[in-house]
Order: C-alpha cells, then sequence, then structure tokens
C-alpha cells in the first residue's frame, strides 16, 4: 500500500493530478464513497432532521455530496488548494474553507452537529516544517475541535495509521482533548477490507459496533448454507467427542470391519454431493472369491 | 460560498485573540445570491445558535435590512424566509474578513477564506 504522507506535505501532494483523481477515478470515488456511507451511519446523526456538520478534509467534496444528499448542511475544510478548486467546480452546497487543522478552527462552541472526516488526520502525525510538533498540532486539532461541536454529538475519523504507536497517540490526544469513544475496526480480519474508525464522543454515549465478516453476506443462500455447514461441523465434533467417550479412545478405520467402513465411506461422499458413488447393493464390500 | 450561517459561527483563531475577536467583519464585499432550497424547521431549530445581533450588523453591512432590531419572539412565515435569505442564500465571493480584536485579515477568494495562519499566531 501506497503512503502518500511519506511523500509530500498535504497541500503540495494533492496537487493539480492527484486533484483530478478524485473526481475521475472510480474507484477511488467508491472507496470514498463506501467509507463516507460507513462514517454517517456511525455518526448517527438523527433521521429525517437537517444537521449542520463539518467535514474535516473535505477534498474535492466527494464526501459532502453524499451529506447534501442526506439533506445536511455542511463546513468544508481542506489544505490543498487544488482540491478545493476542484469541489468548486463540481458546485459543492457546503462552504469550504482553506484551513490547516493542525492551526485549530475557530468556530464558536456547539456549532456542529457532528463532524466526519475521511482519511485525514494520519496527515496530523507528519512534521512538515521545523515548526510542526506533531502532539501539539494533535492537541490544538482536537481542543477546538471538541469546543466546536455540541452536546451530545459524535466526530468520526476514517484513517490510515501506519503503526499502533500512531493510534495510541491519535487516541491519547484525543481523550486529552475530552472526547470519549475509542477505535471502531471494520472487518478486522480482512487484509483489504479492514477500515479504521475512531469514533469520538461529546457527552456520555455507547460506541457502536464494528462490523466483521459475518455481516459482508448479504447473499441470503450463501449464509443460509455456511449455517448448515457450521452446523455440521459442530455435530460431527460432537459424535466424535461422543464416541470417542464410549471407546476411551481414539477410533480409527480398524475398529470399524471393512463393509462399515466402506458405507460410511459411501454415506459420506453423498452427503457431501460427490458425483458416481456406487449404489448399495448384497455385493457391496463383499469379499471376492479367491481364484487360482 | 461564505454564508451568513457560517460566518455566524467563525471567531478567529489567532493566539492569544480572545477579545473582540467575534464576528469577523467584511470588507471590499462581493456578493452573490444563491438560491437555496428552503428548510425552515432547520432554521428555526438553529436559531439558539446564533448571535443575532452579530447577525444583524452583519447583515446590515452588506446591504441586507430585512432583518428586526430584536430577535423576534414568535415568527411568522415571512420572517423566516427572510431569515433564510439572509443565512443561506447570501454568499460573499470576494472580499476580506478582518479580525476586529487582532486586526488579522483573513483573505477570501473565489469563495473560499483563507483560513492559514502564519507559524507566530498558531495558539498552543
Amino acid at each position: 500500500m501506497s503512503r502518500p504522507e511519506e511523500i509530500s506535505p498535504p497541500e503540495i501532494f494533492y496537487g493539480d493530478v492527484e486533484a483530478t483523481k478524485y473526481t475521475s477515478n472510480t474507484r477511488v470515488k467508491s472507496i470514498q464513497a463506501q467509507m463516507t456511507r460507513r462514517a454517517m451511519e456511525l455518526l448517527a446523526l438523527p433521521e429525517d432532521e437537517t444537521a449542520f456538520v463539518l467535514d474535516i478534509g473535505c477534498g474535492s467534496g466527494l464526501s459532502g455530496e453524499l451529506l447534501d444528499e442526506a439533506g445536511h448542511v455542511w463546513v468544508g475544510v481542506d489544505i490543498a488548494p487544488s482540491m478545493l478548486e476542484v469541489a468548486l467546480e463540481r458546485e459543492v452546497e457546503g462552504d469550504l474553507f482553506l484551513q490547516d487543522i493542525g492551526q485549530g478552527f475557530g468556530f464558536r462552541p456547539g456549532t456542529f452537529d457532528g463532524a466526519i472526516s475521511i482519511s485525514v488526520i494520519q496527515w496530523l502525525l507528519n512534521a512538515d516544517s521545523s515548526s510542526h510538533s506533531p502532539a501539539q498540532r494533535l492537541t490544538r486539532f482536537f481542543t477546538t475541535l471538541h469546543s466546536a461541536l455540541k452536546n451530545p454529538s459524535r466526530a468520526i475519523f476514517q484513517f490510515y495509521p501506519n503503526s499502533d504507536d500512531q493510534v495510541q497517540m491519535i487516541v491519547n490526544a484525543a481523550q486529552r482533548a475530552g472526547f470519549g469513544g475509542g477505535l471502531v475496526v471494520d472487518y478486522p480480519n480482512s487484509k483489504k477490507a479492514r477500515k479504521m474508525y475512531l469514533c469520538l464522543m461529546v457527552g456520555q454515549q455507547e460506541i457502536p459496533k464494528a462490523l466483521n465478516g459475518d455481516e459482508m453476506q448479504v447473499d441470503e443462500d450463501s449464509s443460509l448454507g455456511m449455517k448448515k455447514r457450521r452446523e455440521e461441523i459442530l455435530n460431527e465434533k460432537r459424535r466424535r467427542k461422543d464416541q470417542g467417550g464410549k471407546k476411551g479412545g481414539k477410533k480409527g478405520k480398524k475398529d470399524l470391519d471393512a463393509k462399515e467402513w466402506i458405507m460410511k465411506k459411501k454415506e459420506l461422499y453423498r452427503s457431501r454431493g460427490k458425483e458416481g458413488v456406487p449404489n448399495d447393493s448384497k455385493y457391496t464390500a463383499r469379499k471376492r472369491k479367491v481364484y487360482f | 460560498m461564505v454564508r451568513l450561517i457560517t460566518h455566524n459561527m467563525l471567531a478567529c483563531h489567532v493566539k492569544n485573540c480572545t477579545k473582540d475577536n467575534f464576528p469577523l467583519s467584511f470588507s471590499d464585499v462581493e456578493l452573490v445570491v444563491r438560491p437555496a432550497p428552503e428548510n425552515l424547521e432547520f432554521i428555526q431549530r438553529f436559531l439558539p445558535k446564533l448571535d443575532w445581533s452579530a447577525l444583524v450588523d452583519t447583515a446590515r453591512s452588506l446591504g441586507d435590512e430585512s432583518l428586526p432590531e430584536q430577535m423576534p419572539d414568535q415568527w411568522t412565515e415571512e420572517q423566516l424566509k427572510a431569515l433564510h435569505h439572509v443565512l443561506m442564500e447570501l454568499h460573499v465571493e470576494e472580499g476580506n474578513m478582518t479580525c476586529r480584536g487582532c486586526g488579522h485579515v483573513y483573505p477570501i477568494s473565489n469563495g473560499i477564506p483563507n483560513m492559514l495562519l502564519a507559524e507566530h499566531e498558531v495558539g498552543r
């Protein structure tokens, strides 16, 4: 996976070339949209009610478009002028600001009903100039954000941390600023689909649940099939355990006579749906006559 | 694209600028009116967040006299519509926002205010 944070500062990296990618590349678009949808789900704003939302690192306004669709009024901040220009061209509804989030916000207390940010805060961990101190910038960012949010509300950040230390640093800074909440890791066992969301809460709230592999099965049939299969495995295990208990040891091939063993195998093949399993008859597993 | 709804939420964030840092005053303004879909229920819910006197002063400095001096207790639909126009449809495209406390100027170009601070102005 490439890490743009390691290449150059955001205002330079997201130049004209990179900015156009965010509108012309359908893959980038679809991933961004997917993450934004999930972030909005985690944000859990009251339905059918227009909210005032802050989009941190709004870029070309991809996430803003989804906020528009949901009927929210939003304000976007970003540090890359090229990205904002693209947002202007796309005529998004929100107000745009050219702002370095590490310098903090100037919004009045209790302004926003929520905040989302897609793939942004890992940039705060970089020191792009000699005067930048990541810890200080994080603190400034989180404290000013905390005061700009109303109580109760949430801020959802999707981000790509480089290491566990980075996660720790971000979470600590957020907690020191007064936020509650924590990490939600979707699909933790998948390398590709794994996504980290930092869910920060103002006021007392419960942390939302992460998605794991099970919810991915949307297809009814396949999920049913999986269930059946799992049950079978469980049954098999239980049976083996029971048998083992009776005999007081492992039951191997030798404990069965030839016919039993063959019947068992045939049964197994049939249950697995294997083709060409011979029919049972009186000749099944019968010993052959000795010629000569 | 600076709407007054956002401007009414915006204070100066320069280091140690805590007095008179709200509202930022407009100058050399180029105004654009863009019709926006009305959502009066949202406006009504937003009322407690507004700083009314700041809003009225700003609207008057931009040449819009439709808002009353005092925040009405009972809102008529007409008043809400006027408020909607001021909050959501007036866009400042070009100009400057100046902090009355520290004098920092935030230039607006192409509808995007430049909120970047110099290194020595960043708060801790």
